[in-house]
């Protein structure tokens, strides 16, 4: 029981360092529990840790949450899972929390005014980036150039869709298109098989 | 009530949100921005504090506008929110994870769905590049187009950024708006610019 106890304090000390150090987003922290959690502490292998990047990045929801409940899971089940996840979140929490306290008073001041102003473009441009970056990894077929566009354009032109509607319809159309295209290529398989087995058969009857 | 409110939003956001922290946006420009809570300017303001600040982009923002709008017991509410479709669903699919990945209708809805969260990631930036150089809130004001009110400051400034983040070395969220904060102190309170 004690061993129970510290096992779960590690597993949330682990994850708040994780959660403190990590700038930038759930992927930057994937070096951290490369080192921390497969490394040091021997919690899980790369393999597993490569299986849960995938899921961390499949699954909806907070990327960090998702690796941190994940790990959590594995060694300590549903209670692992909460203090992982409470380990991770803690940090921001409470850090922009007390940022939050003074933000109307500090949003006062000229100098911070003309900074933001600054960085309100900088802004634009960092999701400019994310979006490219995106665009690089994506897979590029007829049907996905025609869902970035559509995406695109009903998301500038169309606002009143809201985005829920339209992620789920990608995910819905996801399966419908590629689900088609699978039974496609299984009929067109039969049909070489067919074919072959034509050829195979005519040959014999010279 | 507004706690159930924050609650319920952002769980929804957190639900939808599939690839990472930039994800995000678009859901809550529709749920946050949509609802009145803060104004797209104030969400660029948590996105560049977001970026600066340790911790998930998604959890610190939740939490910045769980504050604005309730105080403590506001940002619990909206983190508690964003944080709970990643715990319900990792903890679901932990358990039966070999056929999570190989089941291919999970395979076919994520290629589906990568494409959409493409568009509307590149959307939203073409949208605040758009706002913030023509000062003009949507695209369908356009004619409202003043070519005094054009924010010279705002076009030096992203094609600075824009220049910089492609180097591997400078492509630091953190330096990048360090670089335009400075640049945005000597435009907008040295030299004036609007």
């Amino acid at each position: 029981m004690k061993q129970k106890l510290k096992d779960l304090w590690t597993l949330f000390i682990t994850f708040f360092k994780i959660g403190a150090f990590t700038f930038g987003g759930g992927l930057a922290m994937i070096p951290l529990i490369s080192k921390e959690i497969v490394e040091k502490k021997k919690w899980m292998t790369d393999e597993e840790m490569i299986d849960m990047i995938a899921i961390a990045e499949s699954t909806p929801g907070v990327i960090a949450v998702n690796s941190a409940t994940f790990v959590g899971f594995r060694t300590h089940k549903v209670l692992g899972a909460l203090i992982a996840t409470l380990g991770v979140t803690l940090p921001s929490f409470v850090i922009i929390c007390i940022i939050s306290i003074f933000y109307e008073k500090f949003m006062e001041i000229e100098v911070i005014k003309w900074a933001f102003l600054g960085i309100k473009a900088c802004v634009a441009i960092l999701i400019l980036n994310a979006g490219i970056k995106l665009l690089k990894n994506v897979r590029k077929n007829v049907y996905s150039i025609i869902i970035i566009f559509a995406s695109f354009g009903i998301s500038l032109f169309l606002p009143f869709i809201k985005t829920v509607y339209v992620i789920l319809g990608g995910i819905i159309l996801g399966v419908i298109v590629y689900t088609i295209i699978e039974l496609i290529n299984k009929k067109k398989n039969k049909e070489d098989v067919k074919d072959n087995k034509e050829i195979d058969n005519s040959e014999g009857e010279v | 009530m507004i706690y159930l409110k924050l609650l319920w939003t952002f769980f929804k956001i957190g639900l939808f949100t599939i690839g990472g922290g930039y994800a995000m946006i678009p859901m809550i420009q529709s749920e946050v921005i949509g609802a009145g809570w803060i104004t797209e300017d104030q969400l660029l303001d948590f996105i560049a504090i977001s970026e600066s600040t340790p911790g998930p982009f998604a959890i610190n923002v939740a939490t910045f506008v769980g504050f604005s709008q309730s105080g403590f017991l506001g940002a619990l509410c909206a983190t508690i929110g964003v944080i709970l479709p990643s715990i319900i669903i990792i903890i679901i699919i932990s358990m039966i994870i070999e056929k999570f990945l190989k089941n291919r209708f999970v395979k076919y809805g994520l290629m589906g769905v990568r494409p959409v969260v493409v568009g509307l990631i590149l959307a939203v930036s073409f949208g605040l590049i758009f706002t913030g150089i023509t000062k003009i809130s949507n695209i369908y004001n356009i004619s409202e187009f003043d070519f005094n009110k054009v924010s010279i400051a705002s076009i030096i400034i992203m094609v600075i950024c824009f220049v910089l983040s492609r180097f591997k070395k400078l492509n630091k969220p953190i330096l990048l708006i360090l670089i335009s904060a400075i640049l945005g102190i000597v435009f907008y309170g040295l030299f004036h610019m609007v």
